[in-house]
């Protein structure tokens, strides 16, 4: 038997595999797949204070070994989540972690308030690293001011465990990762989608609607795994790994570099039921490999 | 599932025939509900969706177009490989009742829903008319088949068979009376059907969309058409929507 529990912090986990917001919409869409309950969690779609109907079709290229999107945040608004869509996730038998986006500082603050009546929800996800929107999102996660101001001003308002998602679109992400976590961060997870464009040669036109957008997908992983690296070693508090993960050995990849834990996303579009199978290979990985705990390989790579 | 047959059609689609892997029957699927498809031989990293051309609790068949990579690749399958396919996936179209005078309008490729949509008709007693469009002659197999459960007329561009011009001029379309009508094919000419029935007719009228997927299961809002009642998944919510939605 091999022991997958691991932990984020204070959030005790029954293996390392959660999915990434925006790629499992509210986990109910994949029940026919998969067993929910077998998940070590998942973290639900971006949500924000007022409903968002997103950015304009067309949302979406596949780009080589990965993809663009430009979804915008499109979501029905905490109060949507907190009257249909949660009591739906009772019970569920997971960690349910809600992904929080914000245009301004009190907007992040005004969802935390509200979530935090909900006594199922241990964890939030503070994205403040999206690429697809206007105003706020990334511009919190570019630069360590932005990124202190909300976290410590969420920090005051959420009670529990507090992720806070780094953009990748940065010159040093391992000063964004401290300031993080100086403002009060719990964990931090990493990486959200890379900033990227495709053009449609033939029609001389971009392929989305919003012109660039948020890359995904395996094209992405070793700029991820660089990272997860880098800020695992800059800080002393958990880190979650994603970007680009397939398979078993991609997560592995991730605890090696220093991860608690990951969180699988475009995979999940490729093989509706590729978390179970990662787990499920993390498990075999580890039986062949002698392997009794996840926790043995969390950053042995010693470099 | 398993390939059963793999037919290369004149013009260049493919008409792909596939068996469950196991013993188990396939699940029942509705007429203008879709599949998502991994074409692993095309190399590219998410699933395809195709409308389901036909199916019954031993085949599901295809109807593929080679557009792109994947759709290419169909082509290169042989009887006995495997493809790994998700069906049926989304919200069909709506059944009327007989005596319902129907009429079905596929241009392209968008006439693969049409087959299956025809055949549901009969079983209840309807013989719809469909109006079929192409660059250029259609194979004539896959002429035959439409014709068994429906009225067929063809369109060509270039005039090679039947009508010389689009669908929407086709005297089917323009002189014929229809309670119902159930559209499928490239966006231009949905846009331009959807404004001549809205304009010229009553016909109740749903329209099939190919908008691109990433997840095929309403998880990931890749999909969304701008509908009346805001943005939708295509993939869950359609993909077939009623013209009175669609803000065209
Ligand atoms: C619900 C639904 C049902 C469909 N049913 C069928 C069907 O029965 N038979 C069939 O042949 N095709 C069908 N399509 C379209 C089919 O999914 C695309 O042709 C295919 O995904 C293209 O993939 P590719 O790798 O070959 O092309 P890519 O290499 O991805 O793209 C090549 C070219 O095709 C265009 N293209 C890509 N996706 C689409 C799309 N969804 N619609 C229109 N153009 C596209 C691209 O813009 C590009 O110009 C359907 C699509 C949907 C959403
Ligand atoms: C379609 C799509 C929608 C996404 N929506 C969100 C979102 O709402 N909030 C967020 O923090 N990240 C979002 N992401 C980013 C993912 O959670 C993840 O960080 C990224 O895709 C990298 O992981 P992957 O390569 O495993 O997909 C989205 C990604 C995709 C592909
Ligand atoms: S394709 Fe993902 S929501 Fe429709």
């Amino acid at each position: 038997m091999v022991d997958l529990s691991t932990r984020i912090g204070d959030l005790a986990i029954k293996n390392p595999v959660l999915t990434a917001s925006g790629t499992f919409g509210f986990g109910l869409e994949y029940a026919d797949f998969v067993n929910l309950s077998n998940l070590g969690g998942f973290i639900v779609k971006g949500t924000t204070l007022e409903p968002r109907e997103g950015n304009p079709y067309p949302r979406m290229a596949e780009t080589p070994s990965g993809m663009l999107n430009a979804v915008g945040l499109q979501n029905k608004g905490v109060d949507h989540f907190i009257n249909h869509t949660y009591p739906q996730l009772e019970g569920i038998g997971t960690e349910v972690i809600v992904n929080v986006s914000g245009k301004s500082v009190d907007d992040y603050v005004a969802v935390a308030e509200k979530l935090a009546a909900l006594p199922e929800i241990h964890a939030i996800e503070l994205n403040i690293s999206c690429p697809n929107v206007k105003q706020g999102g990334m511009a919190f996660g570019t630069t360590c001011e932005g990124a202190s101001a909300v976290v410590s001003a969420v920090r005051k308002a959420w009670p529990r465990h507090l992720m806070v998602k780094l953009s990748p679109n940065v010159t040093s992400i391992t000063d964004i990762a401290k300031a993080a976590e100086g403002a009060g961060a719990d964990s931090l997870s990493l990486i959200n989608t890379l900033l990227g464009m495709a053009i449609d040669i033939e029609r001389r036109r971009p392929m989305l609607s919003t012109v660039t957008g948020g890359l995904s997908g395996p094209a992405v992983k070793p700029v991820a795994v660089r990272m997860v690296w880098q800020v695992a070693k800059a800080v002393n508090i958990p880190v979650v790994g994603l970007g680009g993960i397939v398979s078993a050995e991609d997560a592995i990849e991730f605890i090696m570099a220093g991860a608690v834990a990951v969180q699988i996303g475009t995979a999940n579009f490729i093989d509706p039921s590729a978390t179970q199978k990662i787990i499920d290979g993390m498990e075999q990985w580890c039986e062949r490999h002698g392997v009794r705990s996840i926790a043995e390989l969390r950053g042995c790579i010693n470099a | 599932m398993r390939v059963g047959f793999v037919r290369r059609l004149r013009g260049g689609n493919v008409h792909i025939g596939l068996h469950p892997a196991d013993a188990n029957a396939l699940p029942p699927m509705q007429p203008g509900q879709f599949v998502e498809v991994a074409v692993d031989k095309a190399k590219v990293l998410l699933n395809r969706p195709f409308s389901i051309f036909n199916s019954s609790p031993e085949c599901l068949e295809l109807l593929v177009k080679p557009l792109g990579r994947a759709s290419a690749a169909i082509a290169d399958y042989e009887e006995g490989d495997t493809l790994r396919v998700i069906a049926p996936l989304g919200r069909g179209f709506s059944l009327p009742e007989a005596p319902a005078r129907v009429l079905l309008v596929g241009g392209g490729v968008g006439v693969a829903p049409m087959y299956y949509l025809a055949r549901a008709l009969n079983e209840r007693g309807i013989r719809p008319v469909l109006v079929y469009g192409e660059r250029t002659a259609p194979d004539p197999a896959l002429k035959e088949l439409l014709s068994r459960h429906a009225e067929l007329h063809i369109c060509t561009d270039d005039g090679s068979e039947g009508f010389h011009g689009f669908v929407i001029d086709h005297p089917a379309v323009t002189q014929g009376e229809y309670d119902y009508a159930k559209i499928c094919g490239p966006e231009k000419m949905m846009k331009f059907m959807h404004n001549y029935i809205a304009t010229n007719k009553n016909w109740d009228t749903e329209f099939s969309l190919e908008n691109k997927m990433a997840c095929g299961l309403g998880a990931c809002l890749c999909c969304v058409e701008n509908t009346t009642t805001g943005n939708r998944c295509v993939c869950t919510d359609g993909p077939v929507f009623n013209l009175t939605e669609l803000p065209w």
